[in-house]
């Protein structure tokens, strides 16, 4: 292999020993289990507060439920693994800590809203390829009720949605990335993706916020490897849902790059339209349940080469919104080949 | 860059965004709302008749009706029913009493977990607490109103 070199222009870095996915772990509630990618999932919990007292206990059962299935698919052990990376929507990151209070892997916890996983997966990748560790998980979770209560109403208020709202996703997802092996899907290179705030302050319109910062980081990544789209199969942003793919699109297309047929949105494959999931599927779990069900399997069998996953993340908090913020988004790219 | 010129590009995307929002079904939730407020309404007017028929005063039936829709949206909140109806007939579900029930119990059973003084009983109001301020504060405005009116005329 050509040596790539660590910093490929502006904001992408490239990895010279690309660090590989050894494992990813997915678990999801009884909605997302009927979903398309239902019967993909390595675990569905029947009860969304997964016996439980409260919905956040319930999310860093399933986060820490991940975690363990994701080791023990590697046939690894949790004092192999140097360094955990985990993130979640909740105040404080509580889920990731309350997981990695169990789980008693050296912690780094990051917030990036529901561009948590790519964030992470840059973030391991970083670290392994820097020599400064051979085994680092990275973790997510987001459960639709623990956001409802925090960001919007209580969840048995009959409040009427909008069509741009989405779904925040039950689940859970764990990704092993280790420089060990010698096969299997690979961490290339990675894109970190600027803030950007276009002024939208409708927090049930994530998709049109965070599309901008989507349509960024995609084309500075494609500038940056010197890339067309089509070197990719498939460039799958987050949770953008309808209404933030169309205009990520269209970003695109007016920058010059067509990307029709290539561009896809993690949050139009959890729920099928009966489910009435509105714009789509949002959530940190949201592009982690997609890796683990559909990218990584395809990545090992061989069916796709390249994929480019951009989770999209809106950095808004309920006060920031109250206080009349608009909503500013990120998004960061992680290449995948197989 | 320009602090209008920063203004300007987001005016343009929100245009771009403007015109890539799927438009409300309206006609789909006004007719939604009226089956649902209509059958709420229906129930109360049931019920109201039956009262009326027992020849209770139409004070007192007032009240009682009040009370009846208002325990009827307490009962569906508690076994999950109201935020499907809400979903479903948005304003018919809440603009009636049974709305106003179903925003105080929907709070107070999710913020149980925190405790019964410092989660339920504080966060009881936190949707429905607006509509009692402001809603004093104007019967408070027009009951002046109309002592002044009064004052006036005699």
């Amino acid at each position: 292999m050509t040596a790539v070199p660590k910093r490929m222009g502006n904001q992408t870095v490239g990895f010279s020993q690309p660090p590989r996915i050894l494992s990813v772990a997915t678990v999801a509630g009884p909605r997302e289990g009927a979903g398309p990618m239902g019967s993909l999932l390595d675990l569905v919990v029947e009860d969304t507060l997964v016996g439980c007292k409260t919905w956040e206990q319930a999310e860093a059962s399933m986060l820490e439920s991940a975690v363990n299935l994701c080791l023990k698919k590697a046939n690894m052990s949790s004092d192999k693994v140097q360094f955990l990376i985990a993130g979640d929507l909740l105040n404080q990151i509580v889920s990731s800590s309350y997981m990695a209070r169990q789980v008693g892997i050296p912690f780094i916890g990051i917030y990036g809203a529901c561009s948590t996983v790519s964030e992470g997966i840059a973030l391991a990748a970083m670290i392994i390829d820097g020599g400064f560790a051979d085994y680092v998980l990275v973790a997510t979770s987001s459960h639709h009720n623990t956001a409802e209560r925090q960001y919007r109403y209580p969840t048995e208020f009959g409040n009427q949605r909008p069509p741009t709202a989405q779904w925040t996703v039950t689940g859970a997802a764990a990704i092993l990335l280790t420089s060990q092996v010698k096969s299997g899907p690979m961490v290339t290179s990675a894109t970190v993706g600027k803030v950007l705030d276009m002024g939208i302050k409708d927090p049930n319109d994530m998709g049109s916020a965070m599309a901008p910062a989507a349509a960024d980081t995609i084309h500075r990544h494609l500038t940056d490897t010197g890339r067309r789209p089509q070197d990719y199969n498939a460039i799958l942003t987050g949770d953008l849902g309808m209404v933030g793919k169309k205009i990520a699109g269209e970003l695109l297309r007016k920058s010059g790059l067509d990307l029709d047929g290539i561009l896809d949105d993690c949050g139009l494959k959890i729920y099928s339209g009966s489910q009435d999931p509105h714009s789509g599927a949002s959530g940190c779990a949201c592009s982690g349940l997609v890796l683990g069900c559909s990218l990584w399997p395809q990545l090992a069998s061989g069916s796709l080469r390249r994929v480019l996953l951009v989770a999209t993340g809106a950095l808004h908090s309920p006060l920031s919104v109250q206080q009349g913020e608009s909503i500013p988004s990120v998004a960061h790219a992680v290449c995948l080949e197989g | 860059m320009g602090e209008s010129m920063k203004t300007k590009q987001q005016q343009a995307y929100q245009q771009l965004a403007n015109q890539s929002a799927p438009p409300r079904p309206v006609v789909r939730n006004v007719v939604c709302a009226f089956i649902v407020g209509g059958s709420i309404c229906l129930i109360g007017q049931l019920f109201w008749s039956f009262l009326m028929s027992r020849g209770i005063s139409p004070k007192q039936t007032a009240a009682m009706v009040s009370g009846f829709i208002a325990l009827l949206g307490a009962v569906l909140t508690a076994i999950g029913v109201y935020d499907e109806l809400g979903r479903f007939g948005g304003m018919g579900a809440a603009l009636p009493v049974s709305g106003f029930a179903n925003s105080i119990v929907s709070a107070a059973l999710e913020f149980k977990r925190e405790g019964m003084i410092l989660g339920m009983a504080s966060k009881m109001f936190v949707i429905a607490g607006p509509v009692i301020v402001y809603g004093l504060a104007t019967a408070f405005i027009v009951s002046l109103i109309q002592y002044a009116i009064g004052a006036v005329v005699k």
